[in-house]
């Protein structure tokens, strides 16, 4: 920890260049910054997922589920859709829902938050793999429910999804236009990416804060041995309960973000590939490492665009078979499998603390 | 009560299907504690292999059921190797490495043979010709056609085969002393390698059946075939009590006849509010409430979570 | 009034009767030696005292107090603290982490206190670090305080495990074969481990094997053979009992 302190010229310019980065990658087009922006929320993702995998060491294969709830409600206070559904909220409401962003990211966390504990509850006394498969059940659970209910009645409009959300504002200042001071053009997406940047770089502190205290070595000593952190005196199930609601919180913040940059949310983009993706990122990067699991993320986020590039050549050479979106599910799966065989704290893990050279049992 | 009778075969129909991959999965479980997660896309891969087999051989002439019967030793065959491979490649050097690892190889194993399944035959679901007569028989108001009937008739037998084998043979009785106690079957002279690969490639060749029986029956077969079917089969597995054979088939046929019957009648019970597109997550459901309400399942002994 | 007293237990598993109607009475400021040959009940009572497993029947009191051992963390909080036959510690985290582990109980620093760091939560750390610190002082391996746990030799090991079991604070300190796989001389070191915190006024309940070790140190032996105790007295009464010499047929004391 002391050595974070003395090294901030380096995080300073590493702040500098994030926050300059799509003015300068602007004029390349406004497509990189939106895959900057949409980075940026796999990053809250996968912090929010390395909580529960990376700290309390439980597999969450439903994560989705929280950016999915964290999503449907802001699209649901921030759309003209249940007004338009319920006669007796459009009086309510003659203006429209619209939900200001200082209400929407305490109550995305909070509604996410409830979920996990909710979700917790049943299953987090279970072991290892069985929590994995009934975790990836309620993701699908929520998927299936997002794309049924709307008969009887239509709250989430089945597969067509949910459009016209209202884009973030920030004190009166929507970012559904470009900002513009003097003459210099800052365009939309670039509004969004700073305000992500800024929720990562908050989030980043929540965990680090976190996983140096009390709490996080609590969760820590679960990970390594439930029984022997009973034994301490840890009341592993409400721990265990409080990992995953604040990993579900970050999901929550972020599935509303998503929703207001999109404009428009379906359950397409809750499938379960979006789950496995993000434990991908953090089982990649390195579980239970801040540095290690933005870099999975990162990497995970920025594949789809690398592979573009590269995507055409293998497209003509193999007929046609092997597009950008296959060859992204390849490169993850031989990953998965490669990573655990190989290198299987992650590509970035946590340094291990010094060994004292004594016979380890 | 007709189309209740109707339900019940299809039920059973189903859970014939869902029996053979629970018992490769209780199977491996019992043995050495994981649960595949690809053991699903095996089915895949079984019911695609007999679709190139018979589609290779489609012009050749030969009656439905001869091609039925050469496809299906070919699929046992490819899936019981491509198991093998699996198991010795990526699961055997992580049999002492802490449980996340296995688990998130298995789902990377998934995925992998899932895409290369689409890259191979292409992502679009393709018809599996009919290959036995499709006149259903009546059986006086219920019906059902010889592609089920064969179903009953198939699983049945390899049932009785997998007691046999369980029961009665060496193999079986290495098998079932692993699956008791690794560390004294070895002991005794068992080599736990052998009989960790006997398991998967025996799991293999019976999830290759199911998959034909299941391009069979639905016509149809694609990459992504094997997903809901496998999970489904997994929680039939818990549902009997994992680790337990005789469970598995229990679990299964009972599951299969949860789903048949509900699907059908769960329109009309929920007033319309839940339709028959929400049967898929009734095996979700059963699963949640089986692991939180009973664990151990129906035949199986308590699973000690401590430590 | 003894510091534990645990009468009439009873424990089946499926057709083996493990227990049958034991009684213990462990005096405060004792060191009480639990022993008998294997497959006697030892650990199992040693279980359900502790709250692993739970008993068919019979009563625990705690300093008075009689507590269901339910739950394993549950009985941690009531004041019995335990260590493992097969050493389980935090094994990737430093041996500091370990002990600081242990103080988990004994410290309040939550949720909110953590994210913003307060001054509670400030002074608290400071507070952990330090009570961790002599703790590993206590037991010896001050200096291995940020090495990882499971690079730490065996005999370190155990006495980092006692260290993070007395950070719980306990009114017993229950050892489960603490000498098991040591030699002669790390069995000296243990041995004066645990008289120190004997006369430190802590109260420790062992099981073991070491019959020399269990005489030499313990005030009160209890013996067990077939879930039953058949002796219980001072280590050379204990020693000359008949039933106690049939039990392990002549073994070398």
């Amino acid at each position: 920890m002391q050595a974070l302190k003395h090294r901030w010229p380096i995080f300073l310019v590493l702040a500098l260049g994030l926050l300059l980065l799509p003015l300068a990658v602007q004029s390349i087009g406004a497509g990189w910054v939106r895959i900057l922006a949409l980075a940026m929320l796999y990053v809250l993702l996968a912090l929010g997922l390395n909580i529960v995998v990376g700290y309390a060491g439980l597999l969450d294969l439903g994560f989705v589920a929280f950016y999915a709830v964290g999503a449907y409600m802001y699209a649901l206070m921030a759309s003209p859709h249940l007004i338009e559904t319920f006669e007796s909220l459009a009086q309510s409401f003659p203006q429209g829902l619209h939900t200001p962003i200082w209400l929407v990211i305490p109550l995305a966390a909070g509604l996410a938050a409830l979920a996990g504990a909710l979700l917790g509850l049943p299953v987090l006394k279970l072991r290892g793999d069985y929590l994995a498969i009934v975790t990836l059940g309620f993701g699908e659970i929520i998927r299936v429910f997002m794309n049924n209910l709307e008969h009887p009645i239509n709250i989430t409009n089945g597969p067509r999804g949910l459009d016209r959300i209202d884009p973030m504002s920030l004190w009166g200042l929507s970012f559904s236009k470009p900002l513009v001071i003097a003459d210099y053009k800052i365009a939309s997406v670039t509004l969004y990416y700073w305000l992500f940047l800024g929720l990562v770089v908050v989030s980043v502190i929540v965990c680090y804060r976190l996983e140096h205290s009390r709490i996080g070595r609590a969760w820590m000593a679960i990970r390594e041995d439930e029984l022997a952190a009973k034994a301490m005196g840890i009341n592993t199930r409400n721990m265990k309960l409080l990992a995953f609601a604040m990993g579900a919180s970050f999901g929550g913040v972020s599935g509303a973000m998503f929703a207001a940059f999109q404009g428009f949310v379906s359950p397409e983009s809750f499938s379960l590939m979006e789950s496995i993706m993000i434990v991908a990122m953090v089982v990649l990067g390195g579980m239970g490492h801040l540095p290690g699991v933005i870099l999975g993320a990162l990497m995970l986020a920025a594949l789809p665009e690398v592979l573009r590039y590269i995507a055409g050549d293998i497209q003509n050479l193999t007929g046609g078979r092997i597009d950008a979106a296959i060859l992204r599910q390849l490169l993850i799966a031989m990953a998965m499998i490669g990573i655990m065989l190989l290198r299987p704290k992650g590509l970035w893990p946590r340094p291990l603390s010094q060994s004292a050279g004594g016979k380890s049992q | 009560m007709d189309i209740f009778l109707q339900q019940v075969i299809n039920g059973l129909v189903l859970g014939s299907m869902y029996a053979l991959v629970a018992l490769g999965y209780t199977m491996v479980y019992g043995i050495v504690n994981l649960i595949n997660f690809a053991h699903g896309e095996v089915l895949m891969v079984g019911a695609m292999v007999a679709f190139t087999v018979v589609s290779l051989l489609g012009d050749s002439g030969l009656p439905g059921w001869v091609l039925l019967l050469i496809a299906m030793p070919v699929a046992m065959l490819v899936c019981a190797a491509l198991n093998f491979a699996i198991e010795k490649l990526a699961y055997r050097p992580l049999r002492t490495a802490p449980r996340l690892a296995p688990l998130i190889t298995a789902m990377g194993v998934s995925l992998l043979l899932q895409t290369v399944a689409m890259v191979i035959w292409k992502p679009n679901p393709k018809p599996f010709p009919q290959l036995l007569p499709v006149d259903p028989i009546d059986l006086g108001g219920p019906v059902i056609t010889i592609t089920q009937m064969l179903i009953l008739l198939v699983t049945a037998i390899v049932l009785v085969i997998l007691m046999i084998l369980v029961n009665k043979t060496r193999l079986g009785r290495a098998m079932r002393a692993t699956a008791e106690s690794p560390r004294v079957a070895a002991l005794m002279g068992v080599n736990p390698d052998r009989v960790i690969s006997a398991t998967f490639v025996i799991g293999a060749a019976l999830a290759a059946v199911a998959g034909i029986m299941w391009a069979a029956n639905y016509g149809t077969v694609q990459h992504a075939m094997g997903f809901l079917p496998g999970l489904k089969a997994f929680t039939a597995a818990v549902l009997g009590g994992i680790g337990n054979l005789p469970g598995a088939v229990l679990g299964a046929l009972l599951l299969g006849l949860v789903e048949a019957i509900g699907a059908g009648y769960l329109g009309d019970l929920t007033g319309g509010v839940l339709g028959s597109h929400y049967a898929d997550i009734f095996a979700f459901v059963a699963l949640i409430l089986v692991l939180t309400l009973r664990p151990s399942g129906l035949l199986g002994e308590r699973v000690a979570d401590r430590a | 009034m003894s510091l534990l007293e645990i009468t009439e237990v009873c424990k089946r598993f499926g057709g083996l009767q493990a227990l049958a109607d034991v009684n213990l009475r462990i005096e405060a400021g004792h060191i009480h030696g639990l022993i008998g040959p294997n497959g006697a009940g030892k650990t199992t009572l040693f279980n359900l005292i502790t709250g692993l497993y739970s008993a068919d029947r019979g009563r625990f009191v705690l300093q008075g107090t009689s507590y269901r051992p339910q739950s394993v963390h549950a009985v941690t909080m009531a004041g019995i603290a335990r260590t493992f036959q097969n050493i389980r510690l935090f094994g990737d985290m430093s041996a500091l982490d370990n002990v600081r582990v242990g103080r988990h109980i004994r410290s309040s620093a939550g949720l909110w206190d953590a994210i913003w760091r307060s001054r509670h939560f400030y002074s608290e750390e400071a507070r952990l670090r330090e009570e961790a610190m002599a703790l590993l002082d206590y037991v010896g391996i001050a200096h291995y305080a940020e090495h990882r746990a499971n690079s730490l030799s065996y005999g370190d090991q155990r006495r980092l495990e006692i260290a993070r079991a007395l950070a719980t604070e306990p009114r017993l300190l229950a050892l489960d074969e603490p000498a098991a796989g040591m030699n002669a001389s790390e069995k000296n070191t243990l041995r004066n481990l645990i008289e120190r915190i004997r006369s430190d006024g802590r109260t420790i309940l062992l099981i073991e094997h070491d019959v020399k070790l269990v005489a030499g140190l313990c005030n009160i032996i209890t013996v067990l053979d077939s879930g039953r105790v058949i002796a219980e007295g001072a280590p050379d009464e204990v020693q000359r009992h008949p039933k106690v010499i049939e039990a392990y047929l002549g073994a070398s004391a």
